[in-house]
């Protein structure tokens, strides 16, 4: 039996509060009558209706939006080829530099793929805007993808599989009625993760971008390497709102749908 | 045939986008810088055969950065920083994940949610919000000025010390979510085997927990510790311009000087520094997938 002891009571309490804390206080301040972000002055949605009067401000939260939507879309495809490729493709020539080059986007420097995708940019004559983000940002996302991806592939029966294929089924089908909906949740996940990745991404939209297309993340940066801003603060708001929401969301569906499954599994067993 | 195309969308997708990319890195970083666009001069031809090719390699850009001082120094003290935040994001990390692992049963899913909603939140609004924390006015310093421990503000904010909490801060998920998968695995009748043999707890803390989660220690810390190392917003948003980290030099140079060729430099190099615990993460996670199955 464990026991929760005092020490972990408190070492939850303040990690949490930690975690939170920084994030309320950014909450809290955007409802500031004040200009200064310091001194509380009274409850106010003034920054909210400047907010939504700057057309800079919108017209880059719609360019994010749109990069990250088709660079997630296309990430989750090729990413969830990549990782049927590496869980079920056995050998092949190349292998180790596949594998290699799905997990090193991972862990490499933001600032030397943006570095490394604006240098072939240029050395190929692309225009930077919108399409050179996306494939920048598609590029790396496949990877994380990948992943996700990969890790469910890994954990599930193939058998389930191979009795498809036993019972007449075509591989498409066999992949299409089979594996794709018990891998489902795990592709979706990978889009959720892909298309927040891109949300987030300064330092590659920095440099795979050109005049012609400016993203939330380098509005956001500019604006708050000089100071606080409370405008800033409303907008910040909104983004962790919106994810909170998307990720409790997230979390119940896939919980449901994990207990369908169960059940769905525990009935075949006992069917048979 | 569709094996073979399933396995060459992706690969080409990476070899164009992934691989080329970074062997045009190191040839830009032995070219000459010039004032044009694109700015720098190649330095060789591919066509003209290989020993051609060595004989040109110009590594005039690496001279330059063993003998200009700010890139050593900023490459030593990338690496002072990212050790250093990596084992306060460890220490602050640990605890966490040990109360979670030990927490009841139906707790955890919402734990688990709590330690990954931040992660999930924009990386730039989670250090912004450190910005109004710890400058003079912030609210750290009314609070420490109101509960009278200090009696004038703290200078914070654009020191090193708020680069420490940015990192710890902004990394700290990915520290607790490997060791609180290795403690959660870990058989709890070991602990008490040990102290039914007459272990303190402390020390059968010591002699048993920490050895079992050391997997997930591991990865932790390198999960901090590479990104670190070529951390640009958190410097450049906390630190102060004393604040010397290897990627906003690589920006500056980039961006304010427009050396293409030197910021080429100092991607490899930094780059030929993380190989090292790169590949050590990656030799961890393979010993830890095989350890599962």
């Amino acid at each position: 039996m464990k026991r929760l002891s005092a020490f972990n009571v408190v070492s939850l309490t303040l990690g949490f509060a930690f975690l939170y804390i920084p994030m309320l206080i950014l909450i809290l301040f955007s409802f500031n009558e004040s200009k200064l972000v310091t001194v509380w002055a009274g409850f106010s949605t003034k920054w909210y209706g400047e907010l939504m009067q700057n057309e800079a401000m919108l017209d880059a939260a719609w360019v994010t939006i749109k990069v990250a939507v088709m660079s997630s879309t296309i990430a989750t495809v090729l990413g969830t080829m990549a990782a049927y490729v590496l869980v079920r493709s056995g050998r092949f020539l190349g292998r180790t530099l596949f594998s290699g080059m799905i997990y090193a986007p991972l862990v490499m420097p933001e600032v030397i793929t943006g570095l490394s995708l604006l240098l072939l940019f240029i050395g190929i004559g692309l225009d930077r805007g919108v399409l050179t983000i996306v494939l920048a940002h598609t590029t790396f996302a496949m990877c994380y993808v990948s992943v996700v991806v990969s890790s469910r592939l890994a954990t599930f029966d193939q058998s389930l599989e191979e009795a498809a294929l036993d019972l007449g089924c075509s591989q498409a089908q066999a992949f299409r009625l089979v594996t794709l909906p018990i891998i489902a949740p795990a592709v979706v996940s990978g889009w959720l993760l892909a298309f927040t990745l891109s949300l987030d991404d300064l330092v590659i939209a920095s440099f795979t971008t050109g005049p012609a297309a400016t993203t939330l993340p380098i509005k956001i940066f500019s604006a708050v390497r000089l100071g606080v801003s409370p405008e800033i603060n409303a907008l910040s708001t909104l983004m962790i709102g919106v994810v909170t929401v998307g990720v409790i969301c997230a979390s119940l569906v896939s919980k449901r749908a994990l207990v369908k499954q169960q059940k769905e599994e525990q009935q075949a067993v006992h069917a048979t | 045939m569709r094996r073979f195309f399933l396995i060459a969308v992706p690969y080409a997708w990476l070899l164009a986008l992934f691989l080329v990319p970074f062997l045009i890195v190191l040839k830009i970083s032995l070219s000459d810088a010039a004032i044009a666009l694109p700015p720098y001069v190649p330095q060789f031809e591919w066509s003209e055969g290989i020993r051609a090719f060595v004989s040109q390699l110009d590594l005039e850009n690496f001279t330059w950065l063993i003998e200009d001082d700010l890139y050593w120094k900023a490459y030593l003290s990338s690496l002072q920083i990212a050790a250093t935040s990596t084992v306060l994001t460890l220490m602050v990390g640990y605890p966490i994940a040990y109360g979670m692992a030990r927490a009841p049963q139906e707790w955890r899913p919402t734990l688990m949610m709590l330690v990954i909603l931040p992660f999930w939140t924009s990386f730039l609004i989670r250090v912004y919000a450190w910005k109004g924390i710890l400058s003079n006015e912030g609210f750290l310093n009314q609070f420490l000025l109101w509960t009278g421990v200090i009696s004038e503000p703290l200078q914070i904010l654009n020191t090193t010390t708020a680069v420490y909490i940015g990192i710890v801060y902004t990394y700290l998920p990915f520290m607790i979510l490997p060791i609180y998968a290795a403690l959660e695995r870990m058989d709890d009748s070991l602990n008490e085997a040990a102290e039914d043999l007459g272990c303190s707890r402390l020390s059968a803390f010591w002699l048993v927990t920490i050895p079992l989660s050391k997997g997930g220690i591991i990865a932790g810390c390198f999960l901090v510790f590479i990104p670190a190392m070529g951390e640009f917003v958190i410097p450049s948003l906390l630190g102060g311009s004393d604040t010397l980290m290897i990627g906003k030099v690589l920006w500056e140079e980039f961006f304010s000087n427009r050396d293409w060729p030197v910021a080429s430099a100092v991607a490899v190099i930094l780059l030929l520094i993380l190989v090292v615990p790169i590949v050590l993460f990656q030799r961890n996670q393979q010993k830890e997938q095989e350890g599962e199955t």
